[in-house]
């Protein structure tokens, strides 16, 4: 799009994403969304043109012969005659629909072009996999040891093109996160992708957005979208194994884990627990919520989590076990060392 | 020369026939014993009278959107603040899977076909429908399967995964239980009632219409029966094939949808949106078969552009085979196909801007009456039209991908379903009450409930347009506080109390007015087409004497008297049948008898349905006694007649 | 009625029966035929579909269907259509003993078929539950021998029919000509049905 058309739609843009939230169609923070934007007002406008004048005939329609006070009587010789004004008047209307329609057809058209051009530069690539109900993420490097595996948060450098591979464990998911783009469903046996462009920084929110089941609800993601740098320490950390546990409590807790249940699930990398059920736990104090969007992560919620997920999320793949308390703290204190 | 030929070539036997000599009260009473429902209750399910059935179907259909609508409030009351927790996420999932499967399979479709069922002998000027029997058994099924799926939700089975049923969720591996299988085999139910209605509706239009009713001279709304007919006859196989597949996966392995094994979810979406697209047209198109008789009437002047409107109304049921992938914008699939399916998307609308056109046309060019029929179709052009631009809207690929799968999209199909097809259906109930019961609906309350229909329905759903374009997803049981979810929720919420407050006010007035309303003549209306020259309720055979029609608008045309053919039987049923195009007379057919077999045949054909739930066996036991049920019904009763009869 | 009648025409002289798109049932059954034609090409088009996601069809190890019960059915079916078609005429020209006579031929060659059908689902050397070729093979074979089926049985129902006083209603010519017209429906859907199981298998290996 011309320079020129960039600053009229920057005000009103700008206007708009600062009033939306960060779950938000109206965001406008991504390129893909900020097209939206712009071409949900181009339909809107068109389709307002053509609903005002639909209500416009309708009203004078009735207006009008209603003060003629007229027998209220079929007339049967010219009940089917019609004036040669109304035959006109059906050929400009046709023209009018045709003509509005290809208006917006034609504006679709280049704002799909406009998302499809963000494909030719490369930058990061990842791929998330649906499971329910969570969200496995995956760093794409060519060197395999390079590759960050977290879940349920995405953390993205501004101005870069993402290439998001989707891909399914069980049933259709749908990754949305409405200010960066669109949706695109995660189907099992196939694989389908999606491309972002952030272009403000910001912490949003994503949904899925296909039932997926019970808790389809609680399946929700953060997308931090940060400068570079800040995305490249924020990278190498999640790089790093698990730091040893230092306390009695911690060590308590770091045993619980890799001997009973959590670890048939759950992978932290530096430790024996591998499992790949579920999401990896390396680095989930980092994260800003627990059990993909379900509670923000705060010692309390870490507490109510473990001690019983499924009052949480009920039917969620995370049982509930019940535990003793001194189990729990320690647990706690050890989840809280793996940032 | 056989006897057959003999027969064949013998003159009329000399048996009573209507005309000159026998008219009035005389022949009317003849024609009350030959054509009566018999008493009892065996009376009552062997009766095949299409307005019996056509008043069952309405009936039942309505009792399905009350319940459905019932369902509808309580998620309300869910989602009216965030973080509720009135319902779980397990009873939300089944409730919100009970409200749309019950609207659209147990209430949208059937209410249309019931009232095509009622009013297309009448508007034709026949006395029956082609298959008396096969439309029985075609209501009886859609009972059983209505049942079905409402006895399942009490017994705490109900199905969960959607009214759409996506595998692998409805798949063996994630649909635990029996749940998604009676949720197939409800599908199955209907699917076979609406296709049995379809065919004998399409046979009646095609060779049962008065003389001189032309293609060109039938009324709209019998031309959006037809069209409609059609529709489900090539799209409803696309369903039944689907959950067939998807029955048959769970219950004997096959691997029509698991891609572990070769299958594809997609297959799954391309035959169940195959069908799903058409559909909505199936509903919506009827009801602008409504929109035109209510215009013209009471516009006091014939619809103008009569061809364009026929032209609109074929154009929109061809094109709407068309469009199914606009539902699975977000799945993949390659890009440049996506375009044709946007581009045919957006030009479905243009022959509905015709009908539209034509609609105000006609008001504009007559001198129209604000009578209750008319609120509700000015409330359906305001309604609908947002509905319809919305739908453009999600058309194009780009705007579709943030709102597909939002609120938006819940706001786009209520405003066109309620504002295009619940809206003109009330209007129809309140214009054909009269026809159909004697007696004339209050038009003090009807007004009332209009204008709380018409504002409640504005209040409950515009904000949901806000909702999805700020981040609700659908089928959701609550969201978090802090989205701006807060005020379009409640917004809603209150809404669907008074839409829940005047459709509760529209039964209430039908009741009333069917116990002790107005008494209402023939023709309270003035309306010009067939069904207003009969008595008010019709007698059980319609018409004394079929008649002839020399215009579109037969009733206008003479006013004093009718111009009828004479000649068929009195004391067994005989209708007429005509040529295709131009409505000669041609043959005269009896019509069937009442009979039990249609309701015996339809229970076996239930159990077989029911029990292959359970086990695949139940289709190869249960067809022995639903095949047997069948010969019974097809098999002559009673000795050869001298001219044939249906028994 | 609330209008005083007109009458224009006695119609008493018109028959009481006539064949083909003169018959109010032949559009029933033509009815029928569009719905499950329908249904059919639908099925077809899931098989080209599900073919699609495989690199070979039929997918290795399992073998394509043996030809021989597919072929021998295929063409007793094909010469079925003479019977059929001798009964259609006999039909129009009234002549019930000749009705009679073919009906009990139909139905012995509609017996004989059902019987070649049951070995072709055994000669498909794959099972409906094996993979997703093995699926569509057996729902096609499957909806084809639902629609023999219901096709038989309406033929004997029809044999049984006539043979009682009910046969000799000029009704009956015209249920036995539209009868006949199904069948031609029954192996018009067989022929790309057959290419489907038998030898598109064997030329996409």
């Amino acid at each position: 799009m011309t320079r020129l058309a960039h600053r009229l739609i920057a005000l009103p843009l700008g206007f708009l994403s600062a009033c939306a939230g960060n779950q938000n169609a109206m965001g406008g923070q991504g390129l893909e969304s900020a097209n939206f934007i712009v071409l949900f007002l181009v339909f809107l406008a068109v389709c307002a043109v053509m609903y005002l004048l639909v209500l416009a005939g309708l009203g004078i329609a009735l207006r009008r012969r209603r003060d003629a006070g007229q027998a209220n009587s079929v007339d049967e010789d010219r009940h089917e005659e019609t004036s040669a004004r109304t035959k006109v008047a059906l050929i400009v209307w046709t023209g009018l629909v045709t003509v509005g329609l290809t208006i917006l057809t034609v504006a679709s058209f280049f704002s799909d072009r406009s998302n499809a051009s963000s494909t030719r530069r490369s930058g990061l690539a990842l791929t998330i996999t649906g499971n329910q109900w969570w969200w496995n993420v995956q760093y794409d490097t060519s060197d395999p040891s390079a590759s960050v595996r977290t879940a349920n948060e995405i953390h993205l450098p501004v101005n870069v093109p993402v290439h998001v591979t989707l891909k399914s464990n069980d049933v259709i998911h749908s990754f949305w996160v409405p200010n960066l783009a669109g949706k695109q469903d995660l189907i099992p046996g196939r694989q389908t992708d999606i491309e972002l462009l952030p272009r403000r920084t910001g912490v949003f929110h994503g949904q899925c957005a296909e039932f997926c089941g019970v808790q389809h609800t609680r399946m929700a993601l953060d997308v931090i979208v940060e400068p570079l740098d800040d995305f490249r320490r924020w990278y190498a950390q999640q790089l790093a194994t698990a730091p040893a546990p230092t306390t009695r409590l911690q060590m308590a807790g770091y045993r619980y884990f890799v001997t009973r249940e959590c670890s048939s699930c759950h992978n932290v990398a530096g430790s024996p627990a591998g499992g790949q059920i579920g999401p990896d736990l390396t680095h989930v104090a980092s994260r800003r919520s627990i059990g993909a969007g379900t509670l923000p992560l705060n010692r309390g919620n870490l507490y109510g989590w473990i001690a019983d997920p499924q009052s949480h999320k009920p039917g969620s793949r995370m049982p509930t076990i019940p535990m003793e308390p001194r189990d729990l703290h320690s647990l706690v204190a050890y989840i809280e060392t793996l940032k | 020369m056989s006897s057959a030929l003999e027969k064949a070539k013998a003159p009329p036997a000399d048996v009573p026939r209507d005309g000159p000599g026998l008219s009035g009260p005389v022949l009317e009473a003849r024609l009350a014993r030959t054509w009566g429902r018999p008493r009892g209750l065996i009376g009552w399910l062997s009766s095949v009278d299409h307005k019996d059935i056509g008043r069952r179907y309405i009936v039942t259909a309505l009792t399905f959107l009350a319940l459905a609508g019932a369902l509808a409030l309580i998620m309300r009351l869910q989602l009216a603040k965030p973080e509720n927790d009135l319902v779980g996420a397990a009873r939300y999932n089944e409730i919100f899977t009970m409200h749309g499967t019950t609207m659209m399979f147990l209430f949208a479709v059937p209410v249309m076909q019931g009232v095509q069922i009622y009013l297309t002998p009448l508007m034709i000027g026949t006395r029956a429908m082609a298959f008396p029997r096969l439309t029985a058994v075609s209501f009886y099924l859609y009972l059983a399967g209505g049942c079905l799926l409402w006895v399942a939700f009490i017994l705490n089975i109900a199905p969960d995964i959607g009214w759409f049923a996506y595998p692998p969720l409805s798949g063996p591996q994630y649909g635990v239980g029996k749940r998604p299988d009676i949720w197939a085999q409800m599908v199955t139910f209907t699917e076979v009632a609406s296709l049995a209605a379809a065919v004998t509706l399409i046979a009646t239009i095609l060779k049962q219409r008065a003389p001189g009713m032309s293609l060109a001279r039938m009324p709209l709304y019998v031309w959006t029966t037809l069209v409609t007919s059609l529709m489900v006859v090539f799209s409803m196989p696309a369903v039944a094939l689907a959950s067939s597949l998807l029955l048959s996966d769970r219950l004997v392995g096959t691997h029509f949808y698991n891609p572990a094994e070769g299958g594809d979810a997609l297959l799954w979406q391309h035959l169940f949106w195959f069908f799903g697209h058409p559909e909505v047209y199936i509903i919506f198109l009827p009801a602008t078969g409504f929109v035109s008789e209510i215009v013209a009437t009471f516009s006091r002047r014939s619809i103008v552009f009569y061809p364009v409107v026929v032209l609109s109304v074929v154009a929109t049921g061809i094109l709407a085979f068309g469009l199914w992938v606009h539902h699975m914008f977000a799945t993949g699939l390659p890009r440049v196909g996506y375009s044709f399916y946007t581009a045919a998307s957006i030009s479905v609308s243009i022959p509905t801007a015709l009908q539209i056109f034509c609609w105000i046309a006609t008001l504009w060019e007559g001198r129209p009456r604000l009578q209750v029929p008319l609120l509700y179709v000015i409330g359906f052009i305001i309604t609908f039209v947002i509905g319809g631009l919305t739908g453009v809207m999600i058309a194009a690929v780009p705007l579709d991908l943030q709102l597909h799968d939002t609120y938006f999209i819940v706001a786009h199909f209520h405003y066109v379903l309620i504002g295009g097809a619940v809206f003109p259906l009330l209007g129809a109930i309140t214009y054909w009450f009269p026809k159909f019961t004697g007696r004339m609906m209050s038009e003090k309350i009807g007004k009332l409930g209009f204008w709380m229909l018409f504002l409640g329905f504005q209040l409950a759903f515009f904000p949901m347009h806000v909702a999805g374009i700020y981040g609700m997803p659908r089928r959701v049981y609550t969201y978090p506080a802090g989205m701006g979810l807060e005020w379009p929720n409640l917004l809603s919420s209150l809404g669907s109390l008074v839409v829940a407050l005047a459709v509760l006010l529209f039964v209430l007035n039908m009741v009333r007015s069917a116990l002790g309303g107005r008494r209402a003549a023939a023709n309270p209306w003035d309306g010009s087409s067939l069904e207003w020259a009969t008595q008010s309720p019709p007698a059980d055979y319609n018409f004394a004497h079929i008649p002839v029609v020399e215009s579109r608008a037969p009733l206008w045309g003479s006013r004093d008297h009718l111009p009828v053919v004479h000649g068929l039987r009195v004391d067994d049923r005989e209708l007429l049948l005509t040529t295709v195009m131009d409505a000669v007379p041609d043959v005269r057919e009896p019509s069937a008898q009442p009979s039990p077999w249609p309701f015996i045949s339809s229970v076996a054909i239930s159990v077989m349905f029911i029990g292959s739930i359970l086990s695949p066996w139940a289709l190869v036991v249960g067809a022995i006694p639903a095949t047997i049920a069948m010969a019974a019904w097809f098999w002559p009763k009673g000795p050869p007649e001298l001219e044939p009869t249906i028994s | 009625m609330t209008l005083e009648p007109r009458f224009v025409r006695d119609l008493a002289a018109l028959p009481t029966h006539a064949f083909s798109h003169r018959s109010l049932t032949w559009w029933g059954i033509i009815g029928f035929m569009l719905i499950e034609g329908s249904a059919f090409l639908l099925a077809i088009v899931a098989y080209f579909f599900l073919m699609s996601h495989q690199p070979e069809w039929a997918p290795r190890p399992w073998l394509p269907p043996d030809l021989f019960p597919g072929t021998l059915f295929t063409v007793a079916l094909l010469l079925s259509e003479i019977p059929n078609s001798m009964i259609k005429r006999a039909a129009n020209a009234y002549d019930t003993n000749n009705v009679r006579r073919l009906l009990l031929v139909m139905t012995l060659i509609g017996l004989a078929l059902l019987v070649v059908r049951g070995f072709e689902f055994n000669a498909l050397n794959v099972r409906w539950h094996d993979n997703a070729y093995g699926s569509i093979l057996w729902a096609l074979l499957l909806l084809h021998t639902t629609h023999i089926l219901t096709d038989w049985i309406d033929t004997v129902v029809l044999w049984r029919l006539m043979n009682t006083a009910h046969g000799e209603e000029p009704r009956r010519m015209v249920d036995t000509d539209e009868n006949a017209l199904y069948w031609r429906f029954v192996w018009i859907s067989w022929l790309p049905i057959y290419l489907l199981i038998y030898w598109v298998p064997r030329i996409f290996r």
